[in-house]
C-alpha cells in the first residue's frame, strides 16, 4: 500500500502507540465502549434484579407468618392479604402523597432522611428515613398484627430485619431477618430459625413503659430477654439497639400510640 | 514468537505445576472468603474464570495498540467493566448465591491473578494461546477453590453443595460441626497445609529461601 492512507481508522492504528493522540484515543475508546456495556447490562438486569429483591422481602414475610401462632385463622379470613401502609414516622400517621410505589423515589431524595444526632442514634444508624412502610393486619375492626420493618447496625454491617408484634403492641411475635452481613457460623446465627425462634412471647415493655427489651449475652431470663449467641456479643448489642431505637421516640413510638388511640 | 504452540501445555501447566494459588500465591484473599461452601466457591470460580478468559482475550486482541503510559488502567478498567457485568448476571439470576459471595465478586477487579494474567501474557500473545492460558489459571485457581469450599463445607457444615451428608448431633447424628472451619483462619491453615504438601511432593516448587538467617548464638549458660 504505497502513498498516505485516507482511512482515519488505518491512519490511527498507524499511529504509534506513545504518541499523545493515540494515548488520548484509546483511553476514551476504551472508556466508552465500557461505559456502554456495564450501562447496558445494568439497565437490561435491573428489572429482573428488583423482582428478586422483592421476591425474596415477600418470601420472608410470609415464613414470619407461618411461623406464627393463631395467625393462620385470621390471615385466611383476611385472604392473606396484609394491608401495607407508608408511614411518616414524626408524625405516626400515613403519609400523604407516597404509597408504596413512590416510596423509593421519595428515599432518594436526601430531605427525606433525618440526620441523628449521637444521643438519638443508639442503633448506629447515622440517619434515618422520614417515611417507612409497614403492614397491618386486620382481624375484623382490630389490629392482630403489626409488621414493622428494622434497620440496624451489627457487627459486620447493617442488618434489615422484620418484626412482627401482636395486638397488644408489647407481645413479639416474630423476626425475620432479611439481610445481614455478620460472620457465617457466629453473628450470621442470627438469620437461623433456631435463634429467631426465641422472639415470639417476649415482650418489649414493663409495666411502667420502659423498653426492658434485650438480647441477652449468654442464655436469656424473664420475659423481656431472649438468649444471645456465644461469640457474637455484638451482633446481639446490634439487635438489642436497633428494636430499642425503633420502637423508641426516634422510631415507630408515635406510629403505635396512634393505633392505641384508635387511629387506624 | 513460536511457530507452534503447545496449547495444552498451556492449558495444564497452571493446574499443578505453575498453580497461580499454590505457587504464586495470587488471588488469596478470595480464595480464603469465599470458600465456606462449595456453592460459592464454585460460582465465585466460574466468575473470575470467565472474567479472566475475556479480558486476555480483549487485551490481546487491542495488545498492539495499548499505549504503554497508560496500559494499566487500560486493563483494569476492562476487567472492572467485565466484573461489573457478570456480578449484575449474577444478582439476576443467582440472587442468593450473589448474596453469599457479597463483595467479593466486586473484588476479582483487584485480584492479582487477573491483572497477572493479562499484564504478563495476553499483552505478549495471539488472542486464542492468550485465552487458554487464562483459561488454564482460571482453572487452576477453580480447582484450589473448590477443593477449599469442599473441605470446609464438609467439616464445617457436615454438607456438600448445602445436602448434609454426615448426620449432625443437633439432630441426633454423632458428628459435630467444626465451627472453625467456617472461619477464615482455618482456609489459611488449609491452604497452609496444601502448600506444604505440594512442595513436598513436588521440591522443584521450594522456593530459595531469600535470605539465611543468621547463625544463633550459642546460648549462655
Amino acid at each position: 500500500m504505497a502513498g498516505r492512507d485516507w482511512n482515519p481508522w488505518l491512519r490511527l492504528l498507524a499511529l504509534p502507540n506513545d504518541s499523545r493522540a493515540k494515548t488520548l484515543i484509546v483511553a476514551f475508546l476504551v472508556s466508552a465502549i465500557c461505559a456502554a456495556l456495564v450501562s447496558g447490562a445494568t439497565v437490561y438486569l435491573r428489572p429482573i434484579q428488583s423482582a428478586n429483591r422483592a421476591a425474596e422481602e415477600q418470601a420472608r414475610i410470609e415464613a414470619l407468618l407461618q411461623g406464627i401462632p393463631g395467625i393462620a385463622h385470621t390471615l385466611e379470613q383476611a385472604e392473606g392479604a396484609l394491608s401495607t401502609l407508608v408511614l411518616d414516622l414524626d408524625a405516626g400517621r400515613a403519609a400523604e402523597g407516597i404509597t408504596s410505589d413512590s416510596l423509593d423515589a421519595a428515599l432518594s431524595d436526601p430531605l427525606n432522611w433525618t440526620v441523628l444526632d449521637a444521643e438519638q442514634d443508639i442503633a448506629g444508624l447515622g440517619q434515618r428515613p422520614d417515611y417507612m412502610q409497614v403492614f397491618l393486619l386486620r382481624d375484623g375492626e382490630a389490629i392482630s398484627l403489626v409488621l414493622l420493618p428494622l434497620i440496624g447496625q451489627g457487627y459486620g454491617g447493617r442488618i434489615e430485619a422484620i418484626l412482627a408484634l401482636h395486638g397488644d403492641l408489647n407481645t413479639i411475635a416474630g423476626l425475620a431477618v432479611i439481610h445481614h452481613s455478620e460472620t457465617p457460623g457466629l453473628g450470621g446465627r442470627i438469620s437461623e430459625s433456631a435463634w429467631q425462634a426465641e422472639f415470639p412471647g417476649t415482650e418489649l415493655r414493663d409495666g411502667s413503659g420502659d423498653l426492658r427489651f434485650r438480647v441477652a449475652r449468654g442464655q436469656g431470663s424473664g420475659a423481656y430477654e431472649v438468649d444471645g449467641i456465644t461469640g457474637a456479643t455484638r451482633t446481639g448489642r446490634g439487635i438489642t439497639q436497633m428494636v430499642r431505637f425503633w420502637l423508641g421516640p426516634d422510631g415507630y413510638a408515635p406510629f403505635l400510640e396512634a393505633i392505641e388511640r384508635g387511629e387506624f | 514468537m513460536a511457530a507452534k504452540t503447545d496449547y495444552w501445555d498451556i492449558l495444564t501447566g497452571p493446574l499443578i505445576r505453575q498453580n497461580p494459588v499454590t505457587l504464586q500465591i495470587l488471588g488469596i484473599c478470595s480464595a480464603l472468603a469465599v470458600t465456606t461452601s462449595l456453592a460459592t466457591a464454585l460460582t465465585m470460580s466460574v466468575a473470575l474464570t470467565i472474567v479472566l478468559t475475556l479480558a486476555a482475550g480483549i487485551v490481546s486482541v487491542i495488545r498492539r495498540h495499548i499505549p504503554d503510559t497508560i496500559r494499566l488502567i487500560v486493563q483494569i478498567v476492562i476487567v472492572a467493566s467485565l466484573v461489573i457485568v457478570i456480578d449484575q448476571v449474577l444478582q439476576a439470576y443467582f440472587a442468593e448465591i450473589s448474596r453469599a459471595l457479597s463483595v467479593y465478586v466486586g473484588l476479582i477487579t483487584t485480584n492479582c491473578l487477573v491483572l497477572g494474567r493479562t499484564e504478563a501474557y495476553a499483552r505478549h500473545h495471539r488472542p486464542l494461546p492468550a485465552m487458554v492460558d487464562a483459561f488454564g489459571n482460571g482453572f487452576g485457581y477453580s480447582v484450589i477453590l473448590i477443593l477449599l469450599g469442599g473441605i470446609r463445607e464438609f467439616f464445617g457444615n457436615g454438607a456438600l453443595f448445602g445436602v448434609p451428608v454426615l448426620p449432625l448431633a443437633d439432630e441426633g447424628g454423632w458428628f459435630t460441626p467444626l465451627s472453625l472451619m467456617l472461619l477464615a483462619p482455618s482456609a489459611f491453615f488449609l491452604l497452609g497445609l496444601l502448600v506444604w504438601a505440594l512442595r513436598s511432593l513436588r521440591p522443584e516448587q521450594v522456593e530459595a529461601p531469600e535470605h539465611t538467617p543468621p547463625a544463633r548464638a550459642e546460648p549462655a549458660e
